[in-house]
């Protein structure tokens, strides 16, 4: 087998060392009735071009020649082929965890070098060396919270995207806590009056989203405003945190966290992704996760080490902070080149395209007779439209087009039937985006599959 | 070695009490296995402690252990330059590095903690094994 | 001292900067392609109270800058590529080169995961695939993809106990743990809710039958074990540990970190094992990055699929591919999508490229290396529990202790020699313990010289102590002062 480097003479040789007669003898340890009889029902071998047919046929069935017009929390940009030359290089990808610092240094500083950016970003003090991602990195900064304030309730926005908050379920479940939803306002922000009346005073902590779930920019500020005067913290967390090259970070929040996918990590149907959380200074011994240190070595050198592990579970066990044994280094690692790559001034030039290409997308939309645009709040590149009639016939025509639309809120909101989440990244052409308006176009003409004139009958026997 | 004044804990913690005052902290011992002390967790003024039971933390690089009180009592004062100089704890733990000081609930309380000469002979026994 | 040096080391350079250091105005590392919709007036469009202008402190540098910049700081890192990475419990093998190809392929790499199930289904057969793969190999019935890395796989695993157990009518309270066990085991049964119980291991480093009876109350919930254990060593009554556990009503999990051990030759199902994790960046190549990503699938018996994180990738009549969503008795999502699925791609090729003969002969030649490397240093390190092992060995710094050198002292000086060092201090049961686990990617010849190095640190440590105290020599910084970064904390660069 061609990834194994020992020849038959080798493995003699060594067993002799041993003392022992066979490899069986090795697995005597093992009793007999529990030993496997025979081989495992398992394809293969396959050699290396038949590894790379069986994929590429993989590949072959799915959406690449298709405009995804899909974010929701994972989102599609141009990822500069400098980061992968990089990413392959095997002292990056082949390394372990820097607990030995001397021999990693490489990836202590790159990780010191995106804890910098994380705060850069986010206006926070101090960051962590990334979690898993961004569902788990709100639900830490929840825990956080939690500890911090030493309460026991949560309130957390309906526009947060739905699977971070079915997360946070399943790992406050078992704790005692109690978790309130607050409804979003006919803008698409978090409803302010309805937070306010829906904050217990032992509340610990409000998480929002922003951009949320449906792309609207939520007010920070007035959010923060009533959380702190219950003496709760603000957790903001943050999918599209390319928004960051235009628009404000949020200050006044306690925690900043959430998805740096967007930062040069592939959409690969899911993960791995990379999650960031930042805060104040003040909140650094609570914080979960990896963090790297400057320091300096015996002659003065300036270094990098993992610090505060004290934190951490191989130390505290099951007092610790949690049970993160990971972060996602190459990841952070791939996030860090791209952002050294956009720099300042790339960064809010690729912000200002995306800004551009949704609000054309959205106001293209817009013209259609029978597409409303449900929300007034700001928005970054998502946003939402109600289509006239079916959204799951338009999604049908669309993609004869080679156009994915977007994404049916109907399956996460129920209220929200027949309204389409669009995201249009710089990724998306004008071309298709005035494909997709004639698609719209067409349809809102005829209102369904149905033919006008059917269309009449049906609504005169009192169908809806 | 170990200041006769002292009585000892088997979690290596020591108290010298005066009247009604306990004046808490760690061994020389429990500050070699630590190793260099990097940061502290105490209750404040006010708080109260149980003996037998963690009233703290003690971290160092690689390390966390938590304090035990060796006695109830309410805490008095709390040493100002610990928190700021944590690395004092492995230069004077007998001295300067002291932790806490409670007014102890019941003076019969030290009864049962070893003296110098039991405490030394319970660390060099813990190190034979 | 003479030079007995003769390993490849690692190259050594100038200081590097940071990238903020190395900022200069003006200049950047991409170009963007021409707008080709209007510009839009981001300040209008957001409004004063949102719009932002420039990243204070932000880098700014050119392509090549990144290149040289990232290309110097990789040169200081040690990886699996550069050598022998005797990490135990880690099992740092090496990291095919095709399965960074494959995930990289469009199509796999770019499937955004809400697409239409109709246009997922090449992304969907992998991960079913996977999965299925993953339940032969472990003997389980079932399996899931979802949790991103091992010490999920964990809590996983321990929810889908509590909940198993809360619908027989009494989740119950407690969870055993060895006290040789890893520290995310009782950091994830915690966080499920369950208290945990130590128990003593025994003589032989493993779980005592007579401590787990005394311990097995009828408020433990279960118990979670390694097997091999810790030491490398397997828990040769592990059915019986099974049988005892259930008699009393609880359940079994097993931390598979180690299955390096077991592929191809052993199944945990046959153990008696009701659910268990897999760490597919350990045992199944995908590579650790510097810290990560990983993947930490769980496999379990039949009566706990009902509880699997939702969704569930099915294959229908038709032999599509679907996701499950209607799942009632799950316990829910540990992370939003369905798992690192580009790691699952890479354990995929990993298996395909094996065969079942190939993952034998991989768990064969892990286990005889690291019998090898234990009887060529037991004459001079100690062996706490002499006999045979699994795919890792345990030795102690008992001896080198008595001249005043530690088990961190020695990998130290091992870095001088050209090697990652082992594992030290860990398991906490063994007294300075070096954890060695060399996996199946050693040639005799890269462990004939790791072997001589150990046995020369050895004859240094008689000789001259101090000097191998002082190690390392050979890297770019010498011992990193750790109690001042801890004390006084700088974890980001100001301007």
């Amino acid at each position: 087998m061609r990834y194994l480097p020992n020849s038959p003479a080798e493995r003699a040789a060594m067993l002799e060392a041993t003392g022992h007669r066979s490899i069986e003898e090795l697995f005597e340890q093992i009793p007999e009735r529990l030993r496997l009889r025979g081989q495992l029902d398992l394809p293969g071998p396959l050699s290396e071009p038949e590894i790379l047919e069986f994929f590429r046929q993989a590949a072959g069935e799915s959406s690449r020649e298709y405009f995804t017009l899909l974010g929701a929390g994972a989102y599609s940009h141009y990822r500069p082929v400098t980061i992968d030359a990089l990413l392959s290089r095997g002292e990056f990808f082949t390394a372990y965890t820097p607990y030995q610092a001397e021999l990693a240094q490489g990836t202590l500083q790159a990780m010191f070098e995106f804890q910098t950016l994380i705060t850069q970003l986010t206006g926070m003090e101090v960051s962590n060396a990334s979690l898993y991602d961004g569902s788990t990195a709100t639900t830490e900064a929840v825990l956080m919270a939690l500890r911090i304030t030493g309460r026991e309730k949560v309130v957390v926005a309906r526009a947060l995207h739905p699977e971070y908050r079915q997360v946070l379920a399943t790992y406050v479940r078992h704790q005692g806590i109690e978790v309130r939803e607050v409804a979003y306002a006919p803008s698409g922000q978090v409803d302010l009056s309805g937070l306010e009346a829906a904050l217990p005073p032992e509340t610990a902590a409000v998480v929002i989203q922003s951009p949320n779930f449906f792309g609207a920019l939520e007010p920070v500020r007035q959010i923060a405003e009533l959380a702190h005067q219950r003496g709760a913290l603000l957790i903001v967390s943050i999918t599209e945190p390319l928004s960051l090259g235009i628009v404000q970070p949020p200050r006044e929040a306690d925690i900043v966290c959430g998805e740096a996918q967007s930062f040069g990590v592939p959409v690969a149907f899911g993960g791995p992704y990379v999650g960031f959380l930042a805060c104040r200074d003040k909140f650094l011994r609570q914080m979960p996760g990896r963090l790297v240190g400057q320091t300096t070595d015996s002659e003065g050198r300036r270094g990098f080490v993992l610090t505060l592990a004290t934190r951490e579970q191989h130390i505290r066990r099951e007092k610790a902070t949690s049970n993160i044994c990971t972060n996602q280094s190459l990841c952070a690692l791939a996030a860090t080149i791209y952002l050294c790559l956009l720099g300042k001034k790339g960064l809010k030039a690729l912000a200002e395209q995306n800004l551009a290409k949704a609000h054309y997308a959205a106001a293209q939309l817009r013209t259609v007779r029978g597409v409303a645009a449900p929300f007034s709040a700001p928005f970054f590149n998502e946003f939402v439209v109600k289509v006239p009639g079916e959204a799951d016939e338009l999604l049908a025509a669309l993609r004869e087009e080679k156009i994915i639309g977007g994404l049916d809120l109907g399956r996460f909101y129920p209220e929200l039937q027949n309204h389409l989440l669009v995201c249009a990244t710089e990724t998306v052409s004008r071309a298709a985006i005035d494909r997709m308006r004639a698609v719209y176009q067409r349809f809102q003409v005829s209102g369904s599959s149905k033919s006008p004139a059917a269309e009449i009958q049906s609504a005169s026997v009192g169908h809806n | 070695m170990y200041p006769q004044e002292f009585l000892y804990t088997k979690d290596h913690e020591w108290i010298r009490v005066d009247e009604n005052i306990g004046t808490i902290g760690i061994t020389d011992h429990a500050q070699k296995e630590l190793g260099d002390i990097v940061f502290v967790e105490l209750p404040k003024a006010g708080d109260h402690v149980t003996a037998k039971e963690s009233f703290g933390t003690v971290e160092s690089v690689k390390a966390v252990s938590e304090i035990y009180s060796p006695v109830d009592g309410d805490v008095i004062a709390v040493n100002p330059k610990i928190q700021a100089s944590p690395e004092l704890l492995n230069a004077d733990p007998h001295g300067d590095a002291w932790l806490i000081r409670v007014r102890l609930a019941d003076r019969g309380d030290v009864e049962g903690l070893m003296t110098a000469e039991e405490y030394e002979a319970y660390i060099s026994q813990e190190k034979a094994h | 001292m003479e030079n007995r040096i003769r390993h490849a080391r690692t190259h050594i350079t100038r200081n590097e900067d940071l990238v903020f250091e190395r900022t200069s105005p003006g200049k950047s590392g991409v170009a963007l392609p021409p707008l080709d919709v209007p510009s839009v007036p981001a300040d209008q469009i957001l409004g004063s109270d949102f719009h932002r202008d420039e990243i204070e402190g932000f880098p700014e540098v050119s392509e090549l800058d990144v290149i040289r910049h990232f290309t110097r700081l990789s040169t200081w890192n040690y990886g699996v590529d550069t050598g022998l990475y005797p990490l135990g419990s880690c099992t740092m093998k090496y990291n095919p080169r095709v399965n960074e190809v494959v995930a990289r392929l469009e199509g796999l790499a770019s499937d955004h995961p809400y697409a239409p199930e109709a246009l997922a289904q090449g992304c969907l057969r992998v991960l079913h695939e996977t999965a299925r793969c993953l339940a032969e190999i472990t003997g389980m019935d079932a399996v899931s993809l979802q949790p991103a890395a091992g010490a999920q796989g964990e809590l996983t695993g321990i929810l889908m106990i509590r909940a198993c157990l809360a619908d027989r009518g009494d989740p119950r309270k407690f969870i055993l743990i060895p006290d040789s066990a890893h520290g995310t085991n009782p950091a994830s049964a915690t966080i499920s809710g369950y208290e945990v119980r130590n128990i003593k291991s025994n003589a032989q480093g493993c779980v005592d039958l007579g401590e787990l009876d005394r311990a097995l109350t009828g408020d433990v919930a279960g118990l979670m074990l390694t097997n091999p254990n810790t030491l490398g060593i397997f828990e040769a009554q592990i059915a019986e540990i099974c049988e005892l556990v259930h008699s009393r009503g609880g359940l079994v999990y097993m931390d598979g970190a180690n299955m390096n051990a077991l592929v191809g030759v052993a199944r945990p199902a046959d153990f008696g094992v009701d659910v268990m994790h897999l760490n597919l960046h350990k045992t199944f190549t995908t590579p650790h990055g510097g810290g990560g990503p990983g993947s930490g699938p769980v496999a379990v018996k039949r009566f706990l699929e009902p509880y699997l994180p939702t969704p569930v990738v099915e294959k229908t009549k038709e032999g599509t591919y679907r996701l499950d969503h209607n799942r009632p008795k799950s316990v829910g999502r540990v992370r939003a999508f369905y798992g690192n699925f580009g790691m699952a791609v890479r354990a995929l090729a990993y298996i395909l490229a094996n065969g079942p003969a190939g993952l034998r002969q991989t768990t064969e030649d892990a286990v005889l290396n690291a019998n090898y490397v234990m009887a060529r240093l037991k004459d001079l390190y100690d062996l706490p529990y002499d006999q045979p092992c699994m795919h890792e060995c345990v030795f102690s710094d008992r001896r080198q202790a008595a001249r005043g050198v530690r088990t961190m002292d020695i990998a130290k000086r091992l870095i001088d020699y050209g090697f990652h060092p082992y594992t030290t201090a860990f398991p906490l049961i063994v007294s300075g313990a070096l954890m060695i686990e060399p996996t199946e990617s050693a040639g005799k010849t890269e462990l004939d010289e790791f072997i001589e190095a150990m046995r020369s640190i050895a004859e240094e440590i008689e000789e001259d102590p101090q000097f191998v105290l002082k190690a390392p020599y050979s890297t770019r910084v010498s011992r990193l002062d750790e109690a001042t970064a801890a004390r006084k904390p700088i974890l980001r660069w100001k301007a």
